[in-house]
């Protein structure tokens, strides 16, 4: 296994990780907590794979795996608005509706699984962005836009929070609502496009996961969203830094496919490294990680 | 406030909640090309209908109930533990364990206290984790029980599966002696159903905690922290140590939980069997707003719609349950704000 081989495949598994962070980020810089990105990865992931599948159905060709790309976006940013509307127009507690609108990802992509494709664990293959004999690695991944959407992403947020107006304004809302509504900016508003934001570009790491496979299946995104999670606080609410933890994230997984039947170490604790860090680093054992100083408190506004 | 206001607003949300799920019930079914009526008819017949399907319900309330309470003990402290899941499967994995080294032939009765301290134990370790990393660190309770859960889970995967299991399966051996009593070794009708003894634990670990919980002054401490930490700790209250003793309790009667699975239904423990139980917990504690009797009966409810599913599974998908399930969560956490404001705004009118 060479070195270029090694770095191919950390990127494969890092992208949807790297979108979910990024979205991610906008969301808790705001002041939303980004329990929900699985579950816009979710609904992003079965929107991608029903559109491609009906595009391609439709006779679309080339154009059908942009429109999976376009009902993701469209899925991710309707789960985050209910979200975004549980916990600011009516003031629920965000954590306890961020876990329902995950459950209600994971009902509703099983329902209508069932309900389009008459499946319980798959849908039926569906069109992706790979053109036949585009090869493995690096040649390969440069065949698939969203590759070079999440790659891009990461930047482009970190642009946009500290460059723009627009993202001097969520980092205002998400650390001192009181003063930024003082000085006139419209914080609700400013909210609501964040979250909009975060489901729109996680959506996108979902299409990623389910176009790639060329089929959505039942809970696909197992847990990346959470490690998504788990790589904006081990990066501090930096999205660079958060960029970064995911690639951490990513190559440890390449590692241990690689490692796999060596018995060198189990899988499981593999597995647990994102988790661990985390902790780690919520601890404050390795400096100190400050979250937005209103993050989950839309509540008592 | 008036004791009928707060009976009305403890009531209200529910109420409403149950009504959207229905709505949305309903919407489900008929794109489905079914009739609601029936659908919802064959939902009842299939729980409270009959012994088995009512024993069924039983069983799956019986886990909620103890994960409902764990979560609603951390609620009533202030503190979120999404960590039942993980709690509930280090209870039963410990469980197990010792149902491994204790030998045959003891009483069921001589083992329930060692089977209880062990679930306890192995529940409480999980749940003192976030419990003194709050205390100690700041850390956020929330994120920390979400990444443990991932954590503790892998860990348990890896004991079983590389160490203790029996070959060729997930599960490990069977416990020796100590199995708990079914319902349908009881009463007849029950016969089938996974509906065991444990029920009978749920129910006195409910009232020791509603008895700890209002009538101890440890109890009292817990619930001044939830409501206001800073005035608690004015009135002298050791508030670290009131965090990571709730979280520790909390997780411990989460890890009882898993009995009900390892010493009354299966007699081992096996990978995947708290799957999604310790997130329902969170939804059971919230519909019962965290107070024993509700957290029961909404352990109940949600245990009926998820025996209701399989019910129902011939005339539209069992996962419609799964959505309705997350439409009942939404729909109390935004009514309970929107219904108290609602209604104090009625009785303002009613006042001028």
């Amino acid at each position: 296994m060479s070195a270029l081989n090694f770095l191919s495949q950390t990127l494969r598994i890092a992208v949807p990780y790297l979108l979910a962070a990024a979205g991610g980020v906008l969301s808790e810089r705001a002041g939303l907590i980004g329990l929900t990105l699985e579950g816009y990865m979710l609904g992003g992931a079965f929107c991608a794979a029903a559109g491609s599948y009906a595009a391609g159905a439709a006779g679309m060709g080339a154009v059908a795996p942009w429109l999976g790309v376009l009902a993701a976006v469209l899925g991710g940013a309707a789960l985050s608005m209910l979200y975004a509307a549980s916990a600011i127009r009516f003031k629920a507690d965000q954590i306890v509706v961020g876990i329902a609108v995950n459950l209600l990802a994971v009902g509703l992509t099983r329902f209508f699984l069932r309900l389009f494709f008459d499946s319980s664990s798959n849908s039926p293959r569906v069109p992706g962005f790979d053109v036949k004999g585009s090869g493995t690695g690096f040649v390969s991944l440069a065949h698939n836009p969203l590759v070079w959407i999440g790659v891009i992403m990461t930047p482009l947020v970190a642009w946009l929070l500290y460059r723009t107006p627009f993202g001097l304004r969520i980092r205002a809302v998400g650390e001192h609502p009181a003063a930024a509504a003082s000085v006139g900016v419209p914080v609700v508003k400013v909210r609501y496009m964040a979250v909009a934001l975060s489901g729109m570009i996680a959506g996108l790491g979902g299409a990623y996961l389910s176009l790639d496979q060329h089929q959505f299946t039942d809970g696909m995104t197992a847990g990346r969203g959470f490690i998504a999670l788990a790589a904006i606080i081990f990066g501090r609410w930096n999205p660079l830094l958060a960029g970064l933890a995911c690639l951490l994230f990513a190559s440890a997984e390449t590692l241990q496919i690689q490692l796999q039947g060596t018995q060198m170490i189990p899988s499981q604790f593999v597995e647990m490294i994102p988790y661990v860090l985390t902790i780690i680093a919520l601890a404050g054992l390795v400096g100190r990680a400050s979250a937005p100083a209103a993050l989950g408190k839309t509540t008592t506004e | 406030m008036s004791r009928r206001a707060a009976i009305e607003e403890a009531v209200l949300p529910p109420l409403v909640a149950l009504l959207l799920a229905a709505v949305v019930g309903d919407l489900l079914i008929l794109s489905f090309g079914q009739s609601p009526g029936a659908v919802f008819q064959l939902l009842l017949e299939g729980t409270w209908g009959n012994a088995y399907g009512f024993g069924q319900v039983l069983y799956k309330a019986t886990t909620l109930v103890f994960t409902g309470l764990a979560v609603g003990l951390g609620l009533r402290a202030g503190l979120f533990n999404i960590g039942a899941e993980s709690q509930l499967a280090a209870g039963g994995f410990c469980a197990a364990l010792i149902g491994i080294l204790l030998p045959a032939g003891i009483p069921a009765l001589l083992c329930l206290p060692i089977y209880v301290l062990a679930a306890a134990l192995g529940g409480g370790i999980v749940g003192a984790v976030p419990g003194v990393l709050k205390a100690r660190f700041g850390a956020h309770e929330v994120i920390v029980t979400i990444m443990l859960n991932f954590i503790v889970l892998a860990l348990l995967n890896y004991l079983t599966s590389a160490k203790i299991h029996v070959p060729d399966t997930l599960h490990t051996p069977e416990l020796k002696s100590g199995a708990l009593p079914r319902l349908g070794d009881a009463f007849a009708p029950f016969h089938g159903s996974a509906a065991n003894s444990t029920i009978l634990l749920a129910i006195v670990t409910a009232v020791a905690l509603g008895w700890y919980l209002f009538r101890t002054r440890r109890g009292f401490e817990l619930r001044a922290v939830g409501l206001q930490p800073h005035a608690a700790e004015y009135a002298g209250v050791n508030v670290a140590g009131v965090t990571w003793r709730a979280l520790a309790v909390s997780g411990a009667i989460a890890g009882l939980g898993g009995l009900n699975y390892v010493l009354g239904y299966k007699h081992y423990y096996e990978e995947g069997f708290a799957t999604g139980a310790g997130f329902l917990g969170i939804a059971v504690a919230l519909v019962g707003r965290s107070h024993p009797v509700g957290i029961v009966l909404a352990a109940l409810l949600f245990a009926t719609l998820s025996q209701g599913g399989l019910a129902v599974n011939a005339l539209v998908p069992k996962q419609m349950v799964d959505v309705l399930q997350a439409v009942v969560i939404l729909a109390v956490s935004t009514s309970v704000p929107e219904v108290r404001r609602l209604l104090r705004g009625a009785r303002r009118s009613n006042d001028s």
